[in-house]
């Protein structure tokens, strides 16, 4: 018998090498005790989170969670059902209308999580014979509703307005064109120059989707991403999201103006063939996503936040991944994944947790410190983050 | 209409500044196995070409070409 398992031989060696280091497995931490946003208990000791996405802190908001009290009483613990068949309760509705609001678009519709948002919406109306042209440093969930679809995938280098310009330029000019952008990309942390290449898009006759799962919330006027903040969300025709970021639950969603939208109901296999959220999560995402439309003391306490972390990093001589702050994410780099592993569990042995980021899913091979900053983060909070960085990095070598 | 040898010349001359280790190319030469590349390499070395042709070497396409003889006959395939 061939062993179909032996592909993975060269992870299992490599992860069983990092062990042998001393060091404990980064991907199978247990919280073992949530107690704030901010706050858990991880190998019973309680520690800061900085690598949660939480950020705006709405999971222990008093409002969301009575919503969510609330539809598990009257609505029960699930739907058991499919959107298009038993599974579309008030809920559902409630949330998608919260959705309309915040984007001010005609069209939402809800997924069970973002991940499936993007393989539904990418791979049934980009078909065969269209292209889909995508930055190389899409998430996973946008490859893989690309390698799910039946359409050319064609890919340019990262935030380089001239590679996207280039190619959509020696596309034939009566294909079917959806380009896929990002409005921050999660590993880096970086900002789209999504104005530049949504102009050339549209002069090319391309139909643009743009994931804003780590900007909502925080990112553009009334919070609706980069594309606001830049302000051609206008031109814009699929804003993708999820609610395990900012909204604090899980889901996912598009919203479009695309007058036709609604047949996606019937034609989007990972909207049709799965069970709905349940009328818990519905509600909850319901609530926050409505407190999410008036939050600015929240969102400008969490750029301070984020300006404070970057600038402090710098000061300690850490290596980072944008020279700015420009979103809540603080990618530190690692000189390699031994001595990322290393820091990563001397962070967690003084308290303090991060996202260790590791190719494949990083750009160029990197090893990333990834730190997501929450609006619930006080300052007192940010500072001893500063301090933890410094005697670990001290203690790993790093600084 | 380019003929096959003057079409491998011009990828060889291309693979040139991305072969590192001075593997000798030939037709058969792999870009994952004999000349080592990770992704990065390969998406830097299909944007020169593409630039180089003027053409689109879509990822589907990519995901076909192992060797420079494969490379050669798919762009031969999308300059024809």
């Amino acid at each position: 018998m061939n062993d179909l398992f032996s592909k993975f031989d060269a992870l299992i060696a490599q992860r069983e090498g990092l062990l042998a280091t001393g060091v404990k497995d980064p991907f199978s931490l247990v919280m073992e005790e949530v107690k704030s946003p901010t706050v858990a208990v991880c190998n019973g000791k309680e520690t800061i989170l900085l690598g949660t996405y939480n950020y705006m802190g709405m999971t222990f908001d008093d409002d969301v969670i009575a919503a969510g009290k609330q539809a598990l009483d009257e609505f029960g613990a699930g739907t058991t059902g499919s959107r298009v068949l038993n599974g579309t309760f008030q809920g559902h509705k409630e949330c998608e209308d919260a959705l309309r609001e915040f984007y001010d678009m005609k069209h939402a519709m809800v997924f069970s999580t973002g991940y499936q948002a993007n393989l539904g919406i990418i791979s049934t109306i980009a078909g065969k014979g269209d292209y889909i042209i995508l930055d190389i440093d899409s998430h996973a969930s946008i490859y893989d509703g690309c390698k799910m679809g039946d359409a050319e995938i064609v890919a340019f280098r990262h935030n380089d307005v001239e590679a996207l310009e280039k190619r959509l330029k020696r596309l034939p000019a009566d294909a079917g064109k959806l380009v896929v952008l990002e409005g921050v990309y999660s590993m880096l942390g970086d900002v789209a120059p999504l104005k530049e290449m949504i102009r050339i898009s549209k002069e090319a006759g391309a139909m643009v989707l743009v994931d804003e799962a780590h900007s909502m919330g925080f990112i553009g006027e009334n919070g609706r991403g980069v594309a606001e903040e830049q302000g051609v969300l206008d031109d814009v025709d699929f804003v993708i999201g999820t609610f395990s970021k900012s909204v604090g639950t899980v889901g996912g969603f598009c919203v479009s103006n695309h007058p036709k939208f609604e047949i996606m109901r019937l034609v989007c296999r990972p909207y049709v063939f799965t069970a709905s959220l349940p009328p818990a999560v519905v509600a909850c995402s319901a609530t926050s996503i409505r407190k999410l439309m008036h939050n600015s003391n929240k969102r400008a306490h969490l750029w301070e936040n984020s300006k404070t972390l970057h600038k402090g990093l710098r000061d300690l001589g850490f290596q980072l991944g944008t020279p700015e702050a420009q979103s809540a994410i603080i990618a530190v780099i690692m000189p390699d994944l031994e001595r990322g592993a290393a820091m990563w569990q001397a962070l967690l042995e003084n308290g303090l947790y991060v996202n260790l980021a590791r190719p494949p899913a990083t750009p160029a091979g990197m090893t990333l410190l990834r730190c997501s900053l929450c609006a619930e983060h006080t300052s007192d909070q940010v500072a001893d983050i500063l301090d933890r960085f410094e005697r670990a990095g001290k203690a790993v070598g790093i600084i | 209409m380019t003929d096959r040898s003057e079409m491998f010349d011009r990828l060889k001359g291309l693979i040139a500044p991305f072969n590192k280790k001075g593997v000798e190319i030939s037709e058969v030469t792999t870009f994952a196995g004999d000349l080592e590349w990770d992704s990065l390499t390969v998406m830097d070395f299909v944007a020169e070409v593409e630039d180089d042709f003027d053409i689109v070497i879509s990822m589907n396409l990519q995901a076909e070409i192992e060797n420079v003889g494969h490379l050669v006959d798919a762009v031969k395939k999308l300059t024809d």
